[in-house]
């Protein structure tokens, strides 16, 4: 089966930075894949080489099969949610949503009609004659989106989009833009730098750091099998330590100990509370096992330590993940 | 002493003074405006009510002396043919060189609004700002012997073996001349490399605040470079050209020096002023002619909003 995008080798340079260090990646058809990674790791560029607004240094970028180095974006069957929605000013919301149909030539009543459809799809029937100034910020990001997928593209491409959003708001347009991957079946391509956004939405996530890709896999692999210290962290912000300290190895090894997996346990380690913090459901622990400083998010049901208490810890062995040699 | 939660008052007419107004920021407000109001309403306003009023009024033809009975036979006088050539040769000019001006200056807004940075953004504001700070005369006498018959361009025309170029310019009807310093194309040259800034920092302003994913999203959605250009680029900048136009419209209408210097000797409305007001005493005409700038710049203004210019501002 052919790839969505395959990058081979690919490179991006601006002067002597390397925004995107020899990346290899297949994004498959019709799924939910996620680009994870803090600010100036690379995943922001690896969109905009599949956009076309970027040109490889060095590489081979394939979009189902055909090759895309070269190619400006405006002959990609790509389109792409701004994170800043950039929407056009002068124009309604029905022609900012018609405008890809416009260029394409697409006469008035029908650019006008699916302009209508694709708004019905974000639920924003009868916006159509709204400045893109006069909504709101969920409501312009509907609109971005409906201004892509009008277009029907091979893939969609996704900056950020929730990034401007409130909590509430962004959780439930995380579910919406799951529900509507599913439903068109489309290929999405997701750039975030929360890792609990890019583990709840995304078939697969793929790690960024310094311009390379640390590690690909399903949301489970990446948090339960992190391949390196940066991605146990950075996923998750585990416990990384010896493996000989938590018994699950040699000592020249790292293992990984999630926050979660750390229980208080009468027969466990003899741990000192070094701070304390209330997050509602769980509190948040920071303890000191000997020499090596843990953190613990325990139920918040529990009878809680104070700082400089005396506690017993203990963790399934099971849920210790030892990382590869060198990471 | 440690210091309370309220310090105390400081004594003095100035604090005191400071005080109060924070308490009444209505009075506060008042005062800032006041000079604006009295400077716009008496200085500016007033003395352009009095200069229309000038308008209605007529001279007498033997006596030369003004009638103040009101009466529109001056603007009567505006279409006869000698005084209504000069208004439309004005207006004309100024058009061109509005359209040449925005031409010019949008390729150079462009780049410096979307390529220079840092030291060449600088070196590009002085590049614009350095002919303002030079005396007007002096650019217009130079331009003068730029363009004249012996001038340098000719001088470059020649070399370059363009001669036949230089002439067949000057050979064509109406805007040539025997030489660049004596017609209508030397005008509208001068007057173009006078206004060019005026047009060029509202275009770079506009272009300034057209974020760069703005244009992105168009070439994402299928837009080609060129319609990028006219759906997106060109109305969200064309604020800055119509802000830019007032300038080199407005301007050009009201000059009176540069059509004196550079061209045909044909008079244009500044300079029709000028003449009724000092050598001719024909007050009420001077300030008809005064009035038609005014009008057209009203009519101009009124048709770019209603054309949307202002909408994205």
């Amino acid at each position: 089966m052919t790839e969505a995008v395959s990058f081979r080798g690919v490179s991006r340079y601006f002067g002597s930075v390397r925004a995107v260090d020899g990346v290899d990646l297949d994004i498959r058809d019709g799924e939910f894949f996620a680009m994870l990674g803090p600010s100036g790791s690379g995943k922001t560029t690896c969109l905009r080489l599949i956009a076309g607004f970027e040109q490889p240094t060095a590489g081979d970028i394939k979009i189902y099969g055909e090759q895309a180095a070269g190619v400006p974006p405006y002959r990609r069957n790509v389109n792409t949610v701004f994170q800043s929605y950039a929407l056009f000013p002068h124009m309604n919301v029905r022609d900012n949503v018609a405008f890809g149909l416009r260029v394409k030539g697409a006469g008035k009543p029908e650019r006008h009609k699916a302009a209508e459809d694709a708004l019905a799809m974000v639920e924003l029937a009868g916006f159509g004659d709204r400045r893109a100034g006069e909504l709101s910020g969920g409501q312009r990001q509907r609109v971005a989106l409906a201004r892509a997928l009008v277009n029907k593209p091979k893939v969609l491409l996704l900056d950020e989009p929730l990034g401007a959003l409130d909590l509430k708001l962004r959780e439930q347009m995380q579910e919406e833009l799951r529900s509507l991957q599913r439903a068109l079946g489309l290929t999405f391509v997701f750039v975030t730098h929360d890792q609990d956004e890019a583990l709840s939405m995304a078939d697969r996530v793929a790690v960024f750091a310094n311009g390379k890709m640390q590690q690909v896999g399903t949301a489970e692999d990446i948090y339960r099998r992190p391949n390196s210290r940066f991605v146990a962290d950075f996923v998750g912000s585990s416990n990384v330590v010896p493996a000989d300290f938590v018994g699950a190895g040699p000592h020249d090894r790292w293992a990984s100990l999630r926050p979660e997996d750390i229980r208080l346990d009468p027969l466990g380690h003899e741990a000192v509370v070094t701070s304390r913090a209330f997050h509602g459901r769980v509190i948040k622990l920071g303890l000191k096992l000997g020499n090596q400083s843990l953190t613990a998010l325990i139920p918040a049901t529990e009878t809680l330590p104070q700082p400089g208490d005396k506690v017993r810890v203990g963790w399934d062995r099971a849920r210790v993940h030892v990382m590869g040699n060198g990471a | 002493m440690s210091a309370g939660a309220i310090l105390p008052a400081r004594g003095g007419l100035a604090p005191r003074l400071l005080d109060w107004m924070m308490r009444h920021p209505a009075m506060f407000t008042f005062l800032l405006v006041l000079p604006i109001v009295l400077w716009l309403g008496i200085v500016y306003i007033g003395s352009l009510i009095a200069l229309l009023m000038q308008s209605f009024f007529s001279i007498d033809e033997f006596s030369g002396v003004v009638k103040h009975e009101f009466t529109l036979s001056t603007y009567a006088e505006l279409l006869r043919p000698a005084n209504f050539d000069i208004i439309l040769r004005t207006v004309v000019m100024a058009a061109a060189v509005t359209l040449a001006s925005a031409a010019i200056a949008f390729p150079i807004a462009y780049y410096a609004a979307r390529y220079a940075k840092g030291k060449w953004k600088a070196l590009f504001y002085i590049g614009i700002m350095l002919p303002l700070w030079s005396s007007y005369l002096v650019k217009v006498y130079a331009w003068k012997l730029v363009l004249a018959k012996e001038g340098i361009l000719t001088w470059i025309f020649e070399k370059l073996h363009l001669m036949w170029l230089l002439d067949g310019l000057l050979a064509l009807p109406v805007v040539g001349g025997n030489s660049l310093s004596v017609s209508y194309l030397g005008t509208f040259i001068v007057f173009i490399y006078i206004w060019l800034p005026y047009m060029i920092i509202p275009v770079q302003a506009a272009l300034e605040r057209v974020p760069g994913a703005m244009m992105e999203a168009a070439s994402d959605l299928g837009a080609t470079p060129g319609q990028s250009f006219r759906m997106v680029l060109f109305p969200l900048a064309l604020p800055g050209i119509v802000a830019g136009s007032i300038f080199t419209f407005a301007l050009t209408l009201g000059d009176y020096i540069i059509p004196q210097i550079i061209g045909s000797g044909r008079l244009f409305i500044g300079q029709a002023v000028y003449v009724q007001q000092g050598t001719a005493g024909n007050i009420p005409l001077a300030a008809a002619f005064t009035v038609v700038p005014i009008v057209i710049m009203g009519v101009y203004l009124w048709g770019a909003r209603k054309m949307g210019a202002f909408d994205a501002l």
